[in-house]
């Protein structure tokens, strides 16, 4: 393990943005977004960002190839260029959980080679959460808030930040910021976790269980009348899928640019009508059924797929910005209610 | 990393002949700038194919994979891309990626039974691939029935291989209905439905459905009242798609994704789906 004084963060970022794109968060009018670091920038003490990191390898909007048409022919443009290494610092121990989740969409065969590039450049840098918030629910899936996974993993004190590399990606990297930190033990970290649980235990949502949701329980849980109310509110806005670390549904879309014909894959919703509309009908009518869709998808489809993993994190960011204040923690405790009290 | 094959990147294909089956239904035929099929796939399985600024769909791939020269899909006019395609002419370019999904088990599971096919209107086009690749392996089937419905005489796709080359196989029996009378018609009329209850097939063989949903549901039903189980039933599904590949997520139904775990499903393994296709 080595550390380095609070102090001296601008030098640390300095140094790895010197040989690579670095991105952190920071404190913006809209809440802390992850933006590139230049000199001056200090790193936001906020939990986590308004939206998720997972733009970095599957972005909102992404040019997938063009085509030239000309009469009757077609020419079709590979666009996919190498992506350069890039840095994300103090991704949250939810948030690394989703690239897990994302990962084992992307990378299955046949693997996304967009998803890919941007998977196999990018160094993750994460950081454990001294303040956890009264919406997360992290501890439900198994995820330790005071010891994320990451390439790095990181832990903050009053004065001193603690790197730990955890895979070889990192180890490279630590390994070339050697100059700026130096050897430490673990005890400081090991106290802070220690804090770091026992706040994790006192939080509202600390005893919220899946244990009820999980791979094939299908039939179990889509036919439940409790669905109709739990939806009636859903606006259907899909904010909740745009803010949410692993909903990874998308849409490709051509667009005429008067020079050429772009193709781009954009974040979709299964919020929304337009999702499943087909030419001789809808498969998914009304917003209950689309509702249904969505937390059926995190809670028990994914898990069938995907031994057990669940494909929410908790990080809470659907409770705090559903404009009905309706989530996946109330559906949660109103489905699953066995274990949640 | 960008070397990789990536499926979403499609190759050119160029459209060599558009043949009009019904007034909303016309089958293309596809092959590469150089004249050679774009890939294989078995029956059953379904390519993406789209016109770069109009948009892309998936289309089940009609002719048999026995055909070595090129490929066919038979395509109903029913949105925006398809329109664009009844809009072309021979000598079109547009673009193709595939096969996607799985294929009707005609090696395993059907090897050395006998066959029933039932279509409905465009369900003929999926069975198409099937039937042909059955007829091209004779010896390998039993029997071949064939039942096929539409609205009417002008709604009947591919009406002239029927004619023509399936009913004048050995061994192979085609049923024609359509839904209502009509002066130069002395066929059957009636729905699909009913006309495989009054056809009244022998229950040791394996049926393969394809049609409107409505369709599905009441042959499945007319097939189990004359003693077929479910496992020996087989149909295609359809749901919107925009990757192919199970991860843009518009085909999900259950655990499934019908592109890829689709869209050939047993009807016992439909069952184990909720209700939601």
């Amino acid at each position: 393990m080595r550390k380095i004084s609070l102090a001296n963060l601008d030098a640390l970022f300095a140094a790895i943005a010197a040989e690579e794109t670095l991105y952190l968060p920071q404190d913006t009018e809209k809440g802390a977004v992850y933006a590139e670091w230049c000199e001056g920038a200090t790193l936001s003490n906020a939990l986590n960002t308004v939206r998720s990191p997972k733009d970095f390898f599957f972005p909102q909007t992404e040019n997938l190839m063009d085509f030239k048409v000309e009469g009757k022919s077609i020419e079709i443009i590979d666009t996919r260029k190498e992506c350069e290494d890039f840095v994300i610092f103090g991704v949250r121990a939810c948030d690394v959980r989703s690239f897990e989740v994302l990962d084992r969409v992307f990378l299955s065969e046949p693997v996304d080679t967009y998803y890919k590039n941007r998977r196999d450049h990018g160094v993750i840098i994460s950081m454990a959460c001294t303040r956890p918030a009264e919406t997360c629910f992290c501890q439900t899936f198994g995820i330790d808030a005071a010891a994320p996974e990451g390439d790095i993993v990181c832990h903050k004190t009053e004065d001193t930040l603690y790197l730990d590399a955890k895979t070889e990606k990192g180890e490279t990297l630590l390994a070339r910021l050697s100059a700026l930190t130096e050897e430490c033990d673990t005890s400081a970290v090991e106290a802070q976790q220690a804090l770091i649980r026992e706040r994790m235990a006192k939080l509202p949502l600390a005893n919220l269980s899946a244990s009820d949701f999980g791979a094939d329980k299908t039939m179990e849980f889509f036919n439940r009348p409790e669905w109709k109310e739990l939806s009636q509110s859903c606006l259907g806005c899909g904010t909740c899928t745009f803010v949410c670390p692993t909903c990874q549904c998308y849409d490709i879309k051509d667009f005429d640019t008067g020079h050429g014909i772009k193709r781009f894959r954009c974040w979709d919703s299964c919020m929304y009508s337009e999702f499943t509309r087909m030419a001789h009908g809808n498969n998914r009518l009304t917003q209950v059924e689309r509702f249904r869709q969505r937390f059926m998808h995190k809670l028990v489809y994914y898990p069938t797929n995907n031994d057990g993993l669940f494909s929410c994190v908790g990080c809470g960011r659907c409770l705090a910005k559903c404009p009905i204040n309706m989530n996946i923690v109330k559906v949660m405790k109103t489905l699953g209610g066995k274990d949640n009290g | 990393m960008v070397d990789m094959k990536e499926t979403l990147i499609p190759v050119v294909g160029v459209v060599t002949d558009i043949r009009i089956d019904t007034p909303d239904v016309k089958t293309f035929r596809v092959v590469t700038p150089d004249g050679k099929k774009a890939f294989d796939h078995m029956p059953g399985q379904c390519a993406m194919l789209s016109i770069p600024g109009v948009g892309e769909a998936m289309f089940s791939i009609t002719s048999s994979p026995t055909n070595t020269e090129y490929m066919e899909f038979s395509i109903k006019k029913c949105g925006c891309v398809t329109e664009w395609l009844h809009s072309m002419e021979v000598g079109q370019q547009i673009t193709i990626r595939g096969p996607y999904g799985n294929a009707f088990p005609v090696d395993t599971a059907f090897a050395g039974h006998d066959m029933l096919f039932i279509a409905g209107g465009i369900g003929l086009a999926p069975l198409r691939s099937v039937i042909n690749y059955c007829r091209h392996y004779r010896d390998r089937y039993g029997k071949i029935d064939i039942v096929y419905g539409s609205r009417s005489m002008q709604d009947l796709v591919d009406y002239r291989e029927i004619i023509e080359e399936w009913s004048k196989d050995a061994g192979v029996s085609v049923h024609l209905t359509i839904d209502r009378e009509q002066p130069e018609w002395d066929g059957h009329v009636g729905f699909v439905p009913n006309y495989v209850k009054e056809l009244g097939f022998s229950t040791d063989k394996i049926a393969i459905l394809c049609g409107p949903p409505i369709m599905i549901k009441f042959t499945l039903a007319g097939l189990q009242e004359i003693g077929f189980d479910k496992t020996q039933v087989y149909t295609t599904l359809e749901l919107r798609m925009k990757c192919g590949v199970g991860k843009c997520g518009r085909c999900n139904v259950g655990a499934k994704y019908v592109c890829k775990d689709g869209p050939v499903f047993r009807c016992d393994q439909i069952d184990e789906l909720p209700d939601e296709y």
